[in-house]
């Protein structure tokens, strides 16, 4: 009867806690952003991560401009991946995740560390692009515009305009507009990561994030995505890890170096890979360690 | 290919053994097979035997209630079990917690469902005696014997769904909540349809241990002689169907093909046994048309999700 109890008591809590979600969450406001160059996104305010009792991210703090690529590079292991995932609260998934400090959206200036934030909302205006090609294996068609139906759109006019639209932002339109129907698998690796771009984009988000989007890719997939990356620049901010530092050179306008979980230096990419400010960074940058 | 006279060696003994325990099994089986079809050739070619009812003389002995109580009580238990395993693989692996008091809760749970794959079926009918004939007062029916075999079912159940779910790539679930799927979202879009071979896997294991059960179901109050057969639930005028005729079908008594065959098998008279072989080799047909149908299914889901 005692675990009778305790199941029913469970099962209320569960109850009370989506109760609450409903009346309470902040949304991130769903106009797009209409600010000019140069104005910062996101605000990371003395950010420190836990998975359990590891501390993997101390004290970040950062600027991420609107509408231009940021960077984030450092050895394996320090961390960047892990910042990354804090900007779409991707850690949420996981049980034993902690977030403290705060990250700001702007315009909105709402924190979305904070703990009645709306997830699928906050997902849905910052998009994710994975190390591995991940679409899902339904056709080419549904990949993109299943974003647009969990978000809602019922319209089928609608959908067909929009997937067509992300998926010629995503330069992968002219290879595929005769396969709509065709199996995502049965792209070419470096397809199959346009689409996820296109998947991402298509719900229209403020910000996309790149995580590591070309690790699994040859040369040629490579500079394609490179060369989108910088195209949809002009309408998103865009946070990128790499531990290719050519790349973060060849495409980034900003650059953090992380070490140890910790940001060494943040400054405009140009200087970063000319004029480093710390040791650290320059013994990264030429090699010295890696 | 220089060294082979000498590394080959050991590259024979191996599969010599593999190729004689193969023989064994597959020997086993078709003795098996061809024994009860040689013994039951006369009443297996004779179309009489799938549409009579048992008798007392053997030549006039059919398998008709037998059949179709077996395909029946098989349709509900796969009913139940897929209606109840389902839901609670998905739970245990999508919801359940590893923490807390509802976590140890939990955990207690998951143990028990894999400790009651291996409980004895006939304490299954003991179970379904008490619960479903006694309390709740189900009769000796076709729906109490599929919900006691779907009992007997669900630990596999659950336990291949669970599997099937964790094959799913994190990848896949990460794509998904990335573009703001909520969790519902992403079971029915993608976590049920790409485990959906494993489920079936599942389904084919526990559907093949449970047709040829008889303990729980005599438990329960299986006839051995029935010479009538369920109420259609059709009927001639709209809507053609008639939900109470459809629950008479139901709470109809039955009697399941192992059943049969062991009441005949305990007959004296040779030409029952005939009969029983005949019978076994409908029911081994019934059993291959069942796999190969899960089989079929199976691969058509796999094709389309590869990893």
């Amino acid at each position: 009867m005692v675990m009778v109890g305790t199941i029913i008591n469970n099962i209320k809590s569960l109850f009370l806690k989506t109760t609450n979600k409903s009346t309470e969450t902040v949304k991130l406001n769903t106009k797009n952003d209409v600010k000019k160059e140069g104005d910062i996104k996101l605000e990371v305010k003395d950010l420190n991560f836990y998975y359990g009792d590891f501390r993997a991210l101390k004290n970040i703090n950062l600027k991420i401009p609107t509408r231009k690529i940021t960077a984030l590079i450092g050895p394996s292991g320090c961390g960047k991946t892990t910042l990354l995932r804090c900007f779409n609260r991707m850690h949420d998934l996981y049980p034993g995740s902690r977030y403290e400090g705060s990250i700001i959206f702007y315009p909105d200036g709402i924190n979305i560390l904070a703990p009645n934030i709306d997830l699928l909302n906050l997902r849905r205006k910052v998009g994710m692009v994975f190390q591995r090609p991940n679409p899902f294996p339904k056709s080419i068609f549904e990949n993109v515009a299943y974003g647009l139906r969990v978000n809602g759109i019922r319209d089928k006019k609608l959908i067909q305009e929009k997937v067509e639209w992300a998926l010629k932002s995503a330069a992968l339109w002219d290879e595929v507009k005769d396969r709509l129907n065709a199996n995502a698998y049965s792209l070419s690796g470096g397809q199959q990561q346009r689409l996820c771009i296109a998947r991402a984009i298509a719900i229209e988000p403020d910000i996309v994030l790149f995580d590591e989007p070309t690790s699994a890719l040859d040369p040629i997939s490579t500079a394609k995505i490179e060369e989108l990356i910088i195209t949809l620049k002009e309408k998103l901010t865009i946070i990128i890890v790499t531990h290719n530092m050519q790349q973060a050179a060849r495409v980034s306008d900003y650059t953090g170096f992380m070490y140890l979980g910790e940001l060494i230096e943040f400054d405009k990419t140009q200087k970063i890979f000319t004029v480093p400010s710390q040791k650290l960074t320059e013994d990264y940058i030429t090699g010295r360690f890696g | 290919m220089g060294r082979k006279t000498i590394s080959s060696k050991p590259d024979i003994i191996f599969p010599i053994i593999g190729f004689i325990a193969f023989l064994l099994v597959v020997s086993f089986m078709i003795t098996l097979i061809v024994d009860i079809a040689i013994d039951g050739y006369e009443r297996l070619i004779d179309p009489s035997f799938y549409t009579s009812y048992p008798s007392r003389f053997p030549e006039k002995a059919g398998i008709l209630s037998g059949w179709v109580g077996t395909t029946l009580v098989m349709a509900g238990a796969i009913f139940w079990s897929l209606l109840i395993g389902i839901p609670a693989g998905i739970y245990l692996e999508e919801y359940a917690t590893k923490r807390g008091i509802r976590g140890k809760i939990e955990t207690i749970i998951e143990l028990n469902i894999n400790n009651l794959a291996a409980v004895p079926a006939i304490i299954y009918g003991l179970l379904a005696l008490g619960i479903f004939v006694y309390r709740f007062k189900l009769g000796e029916s076709i729906l109490t014997a599929g919900l006691t075999l779907s009992i007997l079912m669900l630990p596999v159940i659950v336990v291949n769904t669970r599997e099937a779910i964790r094959r799913i790539p994190r990848d896949i679930r990460e794509g998904a909540y990335a573009v703001g799927a909520t969790k519902w979202d992403t079971i029915r879009d993608h976590i049920l349809p790409y485990s959906l071979g494993g489920i079936l896997t599942g389904l084919i294991i526990a559907a093949s241990r449970a047709i040829g059960e008889t303990a729980p179901l005599v438990t329960i109050g299986a006839l051995t002689f029935i010479a009538f057969l369920p109420p259609s639930p059709f009927t001639s005028e709209f809507p053609f169907f008639s939900l109470e005729k459809a629950w008479d079908v139901l709470m109809s008594p039955f009697t399941v093909l192992p059943i049969q065959i062991f009441n005949w098998v305990s007959r004296p008279q040779a030409a029952f046994q005939i009969n029983a072989a005949a019978a076994g080799f409908v029911l081994l047909v019934l059993t291959v048309i069942m796999n190969a149908l899960a089989y079929y299914l199976r691969q058509r889901v796999r094709r389309k999700y590869i990893w």
